[in-house]
């Protein structure tokens, strides 16, 4: 604070130029910069209000409910396999995955087990809807700090897999798919092929950006050692994902409890980078897309035959009890506790989002950053509006 | 024909003269900037990609411009509650203004200047500082925080980066004896590459430190990618401009590609050789270098030279991301102007010594 | 105290030694402090605390338990719904009423959920330890007077929102937090929308899923109220006798 910066020397100049009042809120008060609800960087209806000295942040307060949906209250009035079409809504890059973690709690709940074949499918569509979900990260990094081409590049090669999850879902962002004891249908003919296909493009896409972000000195200068988090920090926030991976933290509940998903049979390894910073952040979703990429192909091989459906009332009745299941989603750790009763409706859901516990760490991380860097400190943590609102 | 090569140089009473030479001039700012913005901005950005650009607006969405130009014109024109409202009127102007000065110096033939000065490099840089006035005046009267801050970055980023762009054609000017533009193009002329005069001697092989900064000094002064921070749409939300809608948008719009043409027309006519074709087609054609009819030639070897640069110029800014305000200002202060002062003394020890 | 051994399934055998241990661990370490737990061998961990030790547990969790990650924090309410559990509004009563059903008759005791606990709000809150990859859900009851229990924002700065959002949906306190304001809601917003007894206005307003939008076939003669009511709940609870 104590060296003026070409920044703050420019904007005492304009201050001393300017009349008395405004000098006074330049000066004194420091001037609120209002970043949001509908502003690009925010993607959403994030609201910021910024506090600045210059160009540097002295204090950031994000404001959110713009999109809250009142989930947790809805869902106590739905029933079980409903539940599921509005938990589709809340991180809607990566639909199939939200369903995931609530159909195991229920799933626990009522003391049954999907069929291998199923749970194989469910972990092949949940890596998909990972690999959907940081595709579009990995090209949106890029227009945040000013690039606009990787966004296309993005949005191009995210198509192919989409198609794949339409073509085995029937829904390309929301595909409802997943069902208590196994899932809706069985794989359409020739999708696995298919599917190999559009992987091998969305390999090309990640070397792409490998030279094309992370190769680039501007993108380097730009996002190194901006918006450090020390791994402590990050765990007491309750980060989690790519983004505690980025702080060096080595857990990952798709390695570490994989309960009702095929992530054991297959042969991957979990990415962390120990500088926690931005760069560290782009750095770890690039090679988990990779690393996605990799596991899609090898359950894609070994699907056991069998039935996709559990054996599960017609009508479903989860018994009384208490479940959280939390799994790896592609924006962090995403649970659902649930309360049951014994009826049809739960009793009550409380969803733990991932992008609510990364986004509550900001204001401690935005202070004394500048503009520049709050957009990409936000961009690098990744959010999505539906995941933070609920 | 040979009438229509003459008006140049005939006798014309003085207002017809002024009234030629300024539909010139909007001619040779407008034509271009359309010529750009379709063939850079909407198509060629489109292919790099893999999308089409506009496709529906005449054959190949050529007319696409046009199309943009009548919805700006239709929109309406808001001025913020708190705005100055006269400066505000008045910044897209001063931009336009600055754009329009630098055009009037470029000579594109031998007779074919609007003006012909002898300080015609000192002009130029001169004037093309005049837009930073208007974008200060812009980012204040807005009375938009963001437009504020897009102001206040545009001109420390502009004032930075006048310096190394000076020094850069300092080079140049020392190379060829004259500040004269024309001067500078007969001296490419005329010049020759280790006794070959071929090609003549386009500053763009000699002074290509100056040259490379030249392209980065403009790249900051037309700010675009990477140094696009006074814009910078994802976090400015297009700084300056954010509270222009309608016309004046519009002119913010051709200021910032008109000017790139005619950076890119200054560029080609300091490095690339100006209007003058290389000197040996001279020799194919048996005429001499002031032939009368490159009066005729001579702007559509300036426009090939400029869609040459500008392509520069937009491939980069389609590719980069950009950079932090002080690591532009670090990488103007502590690499450019160095280098450039460099290239300056290297240049006047080969003048003085060979 | 560990009051719930019974309740775990018998018919799985499982021996779940490195959670039984960390309950044995923290009811050794915290005494009286630990008012219940549940233990269901395999799949999770539950304890309950006293309200007055809620806050302190937090920092027993993180220094002397190495659970650094902090998961969720949040409320439950434990009033059943007043219009019967499955008749979850006062047009769907009117309705079952009008059609001439019994209406099942609403069941005021509080429920209790793992780990025990006597009064309608319960705050629980879940922590992971990495170092043994173990969770653990804490739970405290709130005193049915002041409605307050300690904040864990010190020890886990990452429930400063949790904590927020809990009180302004549920209408408790947290003592010791830095700034308990309105996270979601609109300032002017009256209630506490997850409590139980807070109707669902758009239930209220029009019964679900909406049957005022189904038009009635042209040639269905039955009166609206003998038609089958579209509401998921109602019609697989009660299956009705259509009169043909």
């Amino acid at each position: 604070m104590t060296a003026i910066s070409d920044r703050r020397q420019l904007a005492y100049i304009a201050a001393q130029a300017a009349d008395a009042r405004v000098n006074v809120e330049l000066e004194a008060e420091g001037m609120t910069l209002n970043i949001g609800p509908q502003h690009p960087a925010t993607h959403g209806t994030l609201r910021i209000v910024a506090r600045l000295d210059g160009e540097q942040v002295v204090e950031a307060n994000p404001v959110m409910g713009y999109m809250h949906r009142g989930y947790e209250k809805l869902a106590e009035v739905r029933t079980y396999p409903q539940v599921t079409a509005l938990i589709n809504r809340i991180d809607w890059l990566g639909s199939f995955a939200n369903e995931v973690p609530f159909i195991l709690a229920c799933e626990q709940l009522m003391g049954i087990e999907a069929p291998p074949r199923a749970q194989h499918i469910r972990t092949i569509l949940f890596e998909m809807a990972r690999i959907a979900n940081i595709t579009l990260f990995l090209g949106d990094m890029g227009v945040q700090l000013g690039a606009v081409t990787p966004i296309f590049y993005a949005f191009r090669d995210r198509e192919h897999i989409l198609n794949q999850i339409e073509s085995a879902t029937g829904g390309r962002f929301h595909p409802n798919f997943d069902r208590i004891g196994g899932l809706k249908d069985d794989l359409p003919a020739g999708w696995i092929e298919e599917t190999k296909r559009s992987l091998r493009e969305i390999h090309k896409f990640c070397d792409q950006m490998d030279d094309l972000i992370i190769g680039n000195e501007i993108f380097q200068a730009r996002t190194r050692n901006i918006g450090v988090i020390p791994p402590d920090v990050a765990l007491s926030y309750g980060l989690s994902g790519p983004n505690l991976r980025a702080s060096g933290v080595d857990w990952d509940l798709r390695r570490d409890s994989p309960a009702g998903l095929a992530y054991d049979q297959v042969d991957w390894r979990v990415w962390t980078h120990p500088d926690g910073d931005s760069f560290a952040r782009y750095w770890v979703r690039l090679q988990e897309t990779r690393e996605s990429c990799k596991i899609v192909e090898q359950l894609l091989d070994s699907i056991p035959a069998g039935p996709i459906m559990a054996k599960v009332p017609r009508i479903i009745k989860v018994p009384e009890g208490e479940a959280f299941v939390e799994t790896e989603n592609p924006l962090g750790v995403m649970g659902y506790y649930v309360v049951s009763q014994g009826g049809l409706e739960p009793f009550r859901v409380k969803i733990r989002s991932a992008s609510f516990s990364n986004m509550s760490i900001s204001p401690w991380l935005l202070k004394g950053a500048y503009v520049p860097d709050v957009i990409t400190i936000l961009a690098s943590l990744y959010f999505i509006l539906g995941d933070i609102d609920r | 024909m040979m009438l229509a090569v003459e008006w140049f140089w005939l006798d014309w009473p003085w207002w017809a003269d002024t009234v030629v030479r300024l539909i010139f001039a909007i001619v040779v700012v407008l034509l271009p900037a359309g010529v750009t913005v379709y063939l850079y901005l909407f198509k060629m950005v489109s292919f790099m990609q893999s999308r089409l650009g506009p496709m529906e607006a005449g054959p190949y969405g050529s007319m696409q411009l046009l199309a943009e130009v009548g919805k700006n014109l239709q929109k309406e024109d808001i001025f913020p509650a708190k705005a100055d409202r006269r400066v505000f009127a008045l910044a897209p102007y001063v931009v336009l203004l600055s754009t329009f000065l630098l055009a009037v110096v470029i000579p594109f033939g031998p007779q074919a200047t609007f003006i012909n000065l002898d300080t015609g490099v000192f002009f130029a840089l001169a004037v093309s500082s005049v837009s930073v006035v208007g974008v200060i005046m812009a980012g204040w009267a807005s009375a938009s925080k963001y437009s504020l801050l897009g102001g206040l970055r545009a001109a420390g980023q502009l004032i930075a980066y006048e310096l190394p762009l000076i020094l850069a054609v300092v080079g140049v000017v020392i190379q060829a004896g004259t500040l004269n533009l024309q001067g500078i193009v007969t001296a490419q002329t005329e010049g020759e590459i280790f006794g070959f005069g071929g090609l003549g001697n386009p500053y763009f092989f000699t002074q290509f430190i100056g040259f490379f900064i030249f392209l980065v000094a403009v790249q900051a002064e037309l700010t675009q990618v990477p140094f696009d921070m006074p814009i910078a749409e994802s976090e400015l939300v297009s700084g300056y401009m954010t509270e222009y809608s309608g016309f004046r948008f519009l002119m913010f719009f051709i200021g910032e590609f008109a000017t790139a043409n005619i950076f890119a027309f200054l560029g080609a006519t300091l490095f690339l050789g100006g209007w003058q074709v290389p000197p040996f087609v001279h020799d194919l054609l048996g005429v001499d270098a002031n032939w009368q009819y490159f009066n005729l030639i001579g702007p559509g070897v300036m426009l090939a030279k400029m869609l040459l640069l500008t392509f520069v110029v937009y491939w980069v800014r389609f590719t980069f991301p950009r950079f932090r305000e002080d690591q532009l200002q670090k990488f103007a202060w502590k690499f450019l102007i160095p280098l450039s002062l460099l290239n300056i003394a290297v240049t006047g020890a080969f003048k003085v010594w060979l | 105290m560990a009051d719930s051994s019974d309740e775990t399934t018998t018919e799985e055998p499982v021996v779940d030694e490195a959670r039984s241990a960390l309950l044995e661990a923290i009811a050794a370490d915290l005494g009286h402090d630990l008012v219940g737990s549940h233990l269901l061998p395999g799949k999770d961990l539950w304890i309950r605390v006293s309200s007055e030790s809620w806050g302190a547990t937090a920092e027993y969790l993180q220094n002397h338990q190495q659970f650094r990650f902090f998961n969720f924090l949040s409320v439950i309410d434990w009033l059943p719904s007043p219009y019967g559990r499955s008749n979850d509004s006062a047009v769907e009563v009117s309705l079952a009423q009008a059609a001439g059903e019994s209406i099942e008759e609403a069941d005021q005791t509080l429920g209790t959920g793992y780990g025990g606990g006597s009064t309608r709000f319960q705050v629980l809150a879940r922590v992971h330890s990495l170092t043994t990859n173990l969770g653990l859900t804490v739970k405290a009851d709130f005193p049915e007077d002041t409605l307050s229990v300690g904040t864990w924002v010190k020890e886990y700065p990452g429930a400063n929102w949790h904590e927020r959002e809990a009180a302004e949906m549920f209408g408790v306190h947290f003592a010791g937090h830095p700034g308990l304001t309105a996270l979601y809601l609109p300032s002017a917003f009256e209630g506490h929308p997850l409590r139980k007894d807070f109707p669902l206005l758009s239930r209220i307003v029009k019964p679900w899923p909406g049957i005022v939008d189904v038009e009635p076939m042209p040639e269905a003669v039955e009166p609206p109220t003998a038609e089958p009511k579209l509401s998921p709940s109602a019609s697989t609870e009660n299956p009705q006798d259509v009169p043909s």
